[in-house]
């Protein structure tokens, strides 16, 4: 066999040795790759990384992982950001420092990986971590398969960062609107890398969906009614609802789009009878929902925040659930406003327009509720209640530029400008990542036992909000001057001074990024003083602070009894006021690790990898292997452990003593 | 007494509140649950390929319709076998449920039978139509064919795959109840395939066939 068929359409020629920029980073991430890959190994940390947390099935060592990612695709997804922020800046009767086809790529990759690997992740993330602790249980429904998931997001992301290096990344826009997008006008391995990192991922992300819904449904602590969940653990199951609804249209459409570039298939070509509006029909029949899904446990989030850093039970709980489902529901009702312009006509326009303006009803029913919980409460502005605020304010902007794009007329000037740029990282940022920074911050404890510096914090915050408007209110502006998105150079004058402000304001962001990274540091070195010694560092309401910090692996010694809303406030209340007594401790049977959702995501992809550059062979192995790793696992007899009552007895007074000593300190003053 | 309530209740929902939950549910539900939440989640994948189907059924580029390439004899047998599938899958239910390890083997083997004679004579008609010049290529028409249909025959055939690991599973480790549960899955999953048959065969050959 040739070498040519042996690796497909690989050659050296894939690696871009004349263009420096992506060459450099890819090396600079490399290196830093290698470096911790040296530093587990010399320190003698491998066995504990694989044990811990690689092969972990635990749901809050997976949402940890989960969150990680997020974290650090943040930082490859700014990086792109800053990149053409300082493009536009320069471009003026220019090229620039980035030709044309890098930069089409840099935006069509910091679009796919801020929405699918960091956004994604990080809510998911946050869901894993925390919302069997709230619903008083002691893991999620299929740990393994939590894992799984996990770990083909991961793939997804590995997918993409290939790329740089090897081949390119599509030109396409984050979503690859045919024809350009097919064989034709896209000959190259781009796409290719976008479809198979999206496919992969999107399983995991499927995956994730079933896992939680099921969490949620059917694995409750005892007395834990549907209308006494927290209100994240109500949004989580809104937006899992609307990943198992919406996800698989995305895997549909994306292997047609496959079917289309791989085996000369018609479904969104010009020739053939192809229909290229259907692709723009069924990508926004999963992205409309896609922006829920993202935001609605954001807004989960900031309903936990408010209501606790208030110190009050949340303001119109029963409305906050009828909005959260509304919205789940209507989120799937206004996808054609992604397209007023393709002419779909006037009538069909006004409905879709009509149900964008509806839409943004329940989600005023929660900023009221929102602020009235606020109201007359004894408000803490700690780091989380920061962001919260911030979001309000900033998600208000972003919502009403929202609902005047909605109106079809106005959608005609504004298509495409810079304008709607503005206004969906208006309600990303401002909405999704505000509320992540929340949960980061709020949980942070929960997770690992010490809270982040507060100073840190605070500054990041202001640097965030500020840097946020200092770059995204001059790009309103130069999108009514008329400004498309995605332009690599302009010759337009007045558009210049907008761009340098806006610039400016990536460079603040940067700086508020810089102070997370400096947050995390000092609070890792001043972990002693920051320790959470009861697990309840905020004075919480909700089951996931009746733990200790971090929670044992079983999360509750005795599965807590909750007889209504806000259970452990009620269940500080009832301890102070009538003491407690010692349960009996009885032994715990909790899941084993395991290594099929690594393994797996290994196979997966080498046959993500193999497909994008047509290595048919190495495709089989990869199928082969993967099916075979399922076979092992469901080959194996014992999935379980039993941790002794003796230990749990012993993890559980632990905290109790803690728990009791602040209750005695604070009683002596 | 009153103050507690207040507490505990503190949005005064009344009556939902005094809703009672008995804790988290069974393993076997809670697996029986969360499959039937994937199953509907890849009936809103077929959906997509249905609503392409329908979207480019007149796209046929000057090349062949439905109604000069189906053959519903054909389609008939093939329906046949996998109804009848099914029926020998139900058994084999049965047979888990009273722990016969033989009637389990000889049911699914039957299941395994039907449902690759079903993927034969969907092979050949697919093979049959690339041979006739009518391949996913020729037209939109044809690409939404081939891929519903495949995406059907793609299940079907991932299906086999699971039923052959359960059968030796059974063989090796007998009715645990984790082999249970999982069994209980696969035979959600193929009546699925089913019901997904049922709406291929009315929209596709039957609606096409008339077009």
């Amino acid at each position: 066999m040739s070498g040519r068929t042996m690796l497909g359409k690989l050659t050296w020629s894939a690696i871009p040795f004349d263009q420096p920029i992506p060459l450099l980073a890819g090396a600079v991430v490399l290196v830093v790759i290698l470096a911790v890959l040296v530093w587990v190994v010399v320190a003698g940390h491998l066995p504990d990384l694989w044990r811990e947390w690689i092969t972990s099935v635990d749901h809050k060592r997976i949402g940890v992982m989960y969150t990680l990612l997020a974290c650090v695709m943040l930082l490859r997804g700014f990086s792109d950001a800053i990149m053409m922020r300082a493009q536009q800046a320069v471009a003026f009767h220019s090229n620039g420092f980035l030709p044309p086809e890098h930069y089409n790529q840099i935006f069509s990759a910091h679009g796919t990986i801020m929405i699918f690997f960091v956004a994604m992740p990080f809510v998911i993330g946050l869901m894993n971590l925390v919302v069997p602790l709230q619903l008083g249980v002691r893991d999620v429904a299929f740990p393994t398969l939590n894992s799984v998931g996990f770990w083909l997001t991961a793939t997804g992301a590995l997918l993409v960062n290939i790329s740089l290096v090897i081949g390119e990344f599509a030109r396409t826009g984050w979503l690859p609107y045919p024809p350009l997008s097919e064989l034709t006008y896209s000959p190259g391995v781009g796409v290719d890398y976008y479809l198979w990192s999206l496919e992969i991922s999107g399983v995991g992300t499927l995956v994730a969906g079933i896992n939680l819904v099921t969490t949620v449904l059917k694995i409750r602590t005892k007395g834990m009614s549907y209308m006494r969940m927290p209100m994240f653990c109500w949004t989580t199951l809104a937006s899992n609802l609307l990943i198992i609804a919406a996800f698989p249209i995305l895997t549909a459409t994306l292997a047609m789009l496959i079917l289309d570039r791989y085996l000369g298939f018609h479904f969104f070509t010009n020739d053939g009878g192809g229909n290229v509006m259907m692709f723009m029909n069924l990508i926004w029949a999963w992205g409309h929902p896609e922006v829920y899904i993202l935001v609605l446990p954001a807004f989960g989030i900031y309903s936990e925040v408010v209501s606790t850093f208030s110190g009050k039970p949340l303001f119109g709980y029963r409305s906050m659930v009828l909005a959260t489902m509304a919205i789940c529901v209507i989120s799937f009702m206004v996808w054609l406003h992604h397209f007023f312009t393709m002419g779909a006509g006037p009538d069909v326009n006004a409905i879709f327009g009509i149900a964008s303006m509806i839409i943004a009803v329940p989600t005023g029913v929660k900023i009221y509720n929102w602020l009235f919980t606020m109201f007359a409460g004894r408000i803490r502005f700690s780091t989380p209640m920061m962001w919260s605020i911030g979001f309000m304010v900033t998600f208000i902007i972003g919502g009403l530029t929202g609902v005047l794009v909605a109106v079809p007329p106005a959608d005609f000037l504004l298509h495409n400008s810079l304008f709607l740029v503005a206004h969906f990282h208006n309600v990303i940022i401002g909405g999704v990542l505000f509320g992540a920074f929340a949960g980061y911050t709020y949980w942070f404890p929960k997770a690992f036992g010490f809270r982040l510096h507060e100073g840190w914090g605070i500054a990041s915050f202001w640097f965030w909000l500020i840097g946020f408007y200092v770059a995204f209110m001059p790009l309103y502006a130069v999108g009514f001057l008329g400004m498309t998105r995605r332009m690599q150079h302009f010759d337009v004058a007045e558009w210049r001074p907008w761009l340098a402000i806006a610039s400016i304001g990536a460079g603040l962001v940067l700086v508020g990024i810089l102070c997370q990274i400096a947050q995390l540091v000092v609070s890792i070195r001043r972990r002693a003083e920051l320790r959470d010694v009861t697990g309840d560092p905020w004075d919480g309401r909700s089951l996931e602070w009746a733990t200790a910090s971090p929670p044992p692996v079983f999360n509750f010694a005795i599965l807590p009894d909750v007889t209504g809303e806000d259970a452990y406030w009620a269940m500080k209340r009832r301890a102070r006021d009538e003491g407690e007594h010692e349960p009996a401790y009885g032994p715990i049977d909790m899941p084993r690790n395991s290594p099929t959702g690594f393994v797996c995501a290994f196979f997966a992809t080498v046959m993500g990898f193999a497909l994008i550059w047509h290595i048919w062979w190495m495709v089989g192995l990869g199928l082969l292997g993967a099916f075979a790793t399922f076979v092992v696992f469901a080959w194996r007899d014992h999935d379980e452990y039993e941790i002794p009552a003796d230990e749990v007895a012993r993890l559980d007074r632990a905290n109790l003593q803690a728990r009791r000593n602040l209750v005695t300190a604070a009683g002596s003053i | 007494m009153s103050l507690a309530v207040a507490q505990d209740d503190p949005h005064h929902l009344g009556v939902l509140a005094k809703v009672g939950h008995e804790g988290p549910a069974s393993k076997r539900i809670v697996t029986g649950y969360g499959f039937w939440i994937f199953l509907l989640s890849d009936m809103v994948m077929f959906s997509c390929f249905f609503a392409a189907y329908a979207v480019l059924l007149g796209q046929t580029a000057g090349g062949p319709g439905g109604a000069e390439l189906f053959n519903l004899n054909n389609v008939a047998v093939e329906t046949a076998c996998l109804l009848l599938s099914s029926f020998a899958c139900g058994m084999a239910s049965i047979a888990a449920e009273v722990r016969s390890h033989l009637w389990f083997q000889v049911a699914m083997a039957v299941t395994c039978v039907l449902g690759l004679a079903f993927l034969a004579i969907e092979f050949h008609e697919f093979a049959d139509l690339v041979a006739r010049g009518a391949g996913p290529s020729r037209s939109a028409f044809l690409s939404a064919f081939f891929t519903l249909v495949g995406c059907h025959g793609g299940h079907v055939s991932a299906g086999i795959l699971w039923l052959l690991t359960m059968m030796a599973q059974v063989y090796a480790k007998g009715f645990r109840a984790d082999i249970q549960r999982r069994f209980l899955c696969f035979a959600l999953f193929w009546h699925a395939l089913d019901i997904i048959w049922v709406a291929v065969f009315s929209v596709v050959y039957l609606l096409g066939s008339a077009a």
